[in-house]
């Protein structure tokens, strides 16, 4: 059972492959811009999927990783000249470090108890955020020009951006298909399914439940730190948004939860959806009430998601549709 | 020794679950532990596997006192469990739930050496020809012998088996019995709680009986049996109980 040799490794990569590469070709910063949300909402999805779905353990405030590890990516590429490569990494590992301190303490928690947590510490970090001198408080900060200059001037730094992001979610996507498949990610269904009994059976859950909290906190903190980098300024009320982490949990429930494939396919979605709403003039104040209708749909009628509603009536497809 | 139980006292608020609880396992032995319900036989086995803390008294396991170790830990060093109330991890297959008995207990195997450890236990269970099937779509009995293979999987030294007799019909129990003597012969002991009373009386080495949290008998099943208090607090009437041990 060598991965490299199952279809369903290489399914989500060749299609993340081609579209990133596709874009890369025509160059058209319009095309860039639309795939730009639809991988960072993919590489997010997929990152809370991996503790949301392997894990069962529901993260309402995930967002949280992703503007702590922004603001500390961003403030040290526009205040410390940091490159863009090593900010994004110690954004991811801030995140990573915050969600083992985090971990150690709210992970002993329970089901709505946990998720109930989630949503406190976000708005924690949102208060903390904008009281605090170096991060600019309530204003933010504001990429200094100069930080582009390194990348061929703005445009080009879009660009490099762009591939970042982009060999980011196939890292994602990898570690995800590589998590379920191990011994560890055995570990981490059995808790899903009943935590007392996987622990019974010898999974030492608190170790596994942390880690895995660490692994998908780490990946979020990078894309933030790409994501406020292109955008040029990062600000309390983006980096904190609420409603992205329930976008986020939306994106995974549409798609499908514990498989690699699901949150690829719910972002994908979601965003497609979200898209048109916000242009019809009937829907555009009203996307967010259509997010939490569909999510109420999906948990009533197809709680296994799209993938995983196929994979229950396909047999045959399990091993292309992980 | 493999088990040694001593002056476990453990208490639920006001409750007193268990009081002064002492005994030994000796290796290889089928050990039963019988009493009315509620007598808190399975709080019993929740201490010995570490899924409580005892408020006072010792476990000591192969020598090594356990006392207070989560669940997991006492797990990795060889004791394994079959529960009462089945727990299949129900989204994964019959195969996934044993690999996850193989992969962390106490020989801790790594994944293909877990799926085929999975498929000679359920072979022993009887269950071989459905390990690609959703466990949750499993009946009671085979849902039982489920849990018995997943402990099974893990090479444990001691099995504790809660109750895996109990909903079966008396084809299934003979069947069930003799699974488990094949378990003991392969060396692996045996501590387990059993209200099937034929069955138990005719497998177990030894028997340990407890009411109202207390020990109040030990000895051969012939003894126990015939002693006035378990008679009293369990088993009922005497003829009854007569007519079992005749059986």
């Amino acid at each position: 059972m060598k991965f490299w040799r199952q279809p369903g490794f290489w399914l989500p990569l060749v299609i993340v492959l081609l579209w990133g590469g596709t874009v890369l070709v025509l160059r058209q910063d319009t095309v860039r811009e639309t795939a730009f949300t639809v991988l960072m909402f993919m590489a997010l999805a997929s990152s809370l999927n991996i503790l949301l779905g392997y894990t069962g353990y529901v993260s309402f405030g995930h967002i949280v990783f992703f503007g702590l590890g922004g603001y500390t990516g961003f403030y040290l590429i526009s205040e410390q000249g940091w490159p863009l490569l090593l900010a994004s990494l110690a954004g991811g590992a801030l995140s990573g470090f915050i969600a083992l301190l985090v971990g150690l303490a709210v992970l002993r928690l329970r089901g709505a108890y946990f998720a109930l947590a989630t949503i406190g510490i976000n708005e924690a970090a949102r208060a903390f955020v904008s009281n605090f001198g170096p991060f600019g408080g309530a204003t933010g900060l504001f990429v200094n020009f100069a930080a582009y200059e390194k990348y061929g001037g703005a445009g080009q730094a879009l660009w490099t951006t762009f591939t970042f992001l982009w060999v980011t979610t196939l890292v994602v996507l990898v570690v995800s298909y590589l998590v379920k498949h191990s011994r560890f990610g055995l570990g981490l269904q059995a808790i899903r399914e009943d935590e007392d009994a996987a622990m019974v059976m010898g999974v030492n859950a608190p170790r596994a439940k942390t880690i895995t909290y660490v692994i998908s906190a780490f990946f979020p903190g990078i894309i933030g730190t790409l994501y406020f980098f292109k955008n040029g300024n990062v600000e309390p009320g983006d980096a904190f948004q609420l409603h992205m982490s329930i976008e986020m949990l939306v994106m995974v429930m549409l798609g499908g939860m514990g498989t690699v494939l699901g949150p690829m396919v719910g972002a994908t979605a979601y965003q497609g959806l979200r898209g048109y709403l916000l242009t019809s003039p009937i829907f555009k104040d009203l996307h967010l009430a259509v997010a939490g209708l569909i999510l109420l749909l999906i948990i009533l009628f197809v709680p296994a998601g799209a993938v995983g509603w196929v994979r229950g009536r396909l047999p045959a497809l399990r091993r292309v549709l992980e | 020794m493999i088990l040694q139980v001593q002056d476990v006292t453990l208490r639920f608020g006001g409750l007193q679950a268990l009081t002064d609880v002492t005994f030994d396992q000796t290796e290889g032995q089928i050990l039963g532990l019988i009493g009315p319900n509620g007598a808190g036989k399975t709080t019993l086995f929740n201490v010995i596997n570490g899924v409580f803390a005892p408020y006072r008294g010792k476990i000591i396991f192969r020598g090594e006192d356990i006392t207070g170790k989560p669940s997991y830990e006492v797990a990795r060093r060889g004791m394994a469990r079959a529960h009462q109330v089945v727990r299949p991890l129900t989204e994964l297959t019959v195969r996934e739930n044993v690999m996850v008995g193989a992969c962390f207990g106490r020989e801790g195997q790594s994944l293909s050496q877990a799926a085929s450890l999975a498929d000679q236990a359920l072979a022993q269970v009887g269950l071989a020809g459905r390990a690609d099937q959703p466990s949750g779509s499993l009946n009671v009995a085979q849902k039982k012998r489920l849990e018995l293979a997943r402990a099974l999987a893990a090479r444990p030294y001691l099995l504790l088996l809660d109750e895996v007799l109990a909903g079966l019909n008396p084809t299934e129990i003979t069947e069930m019995v003799a699974t488990i003597r094949k378990i003991r012969d392969e060396g692996i002991s045996i501590l387990m709680i059993e209200h099937v009373m034929q069955a138990v009386m005719s497998i177990s080495d030894h028997i340990i009986v407890l009411d109202y949290g207390q020990l109040i008998a030990a000895g051969k099943p012939e003894e126990v049996a015939s002693n006035p208090k378990v008679i009293e607090a369990y088993l009922g009437d005497p003829e009854m109980t007569a007519r079992l041990m005749v059986e």
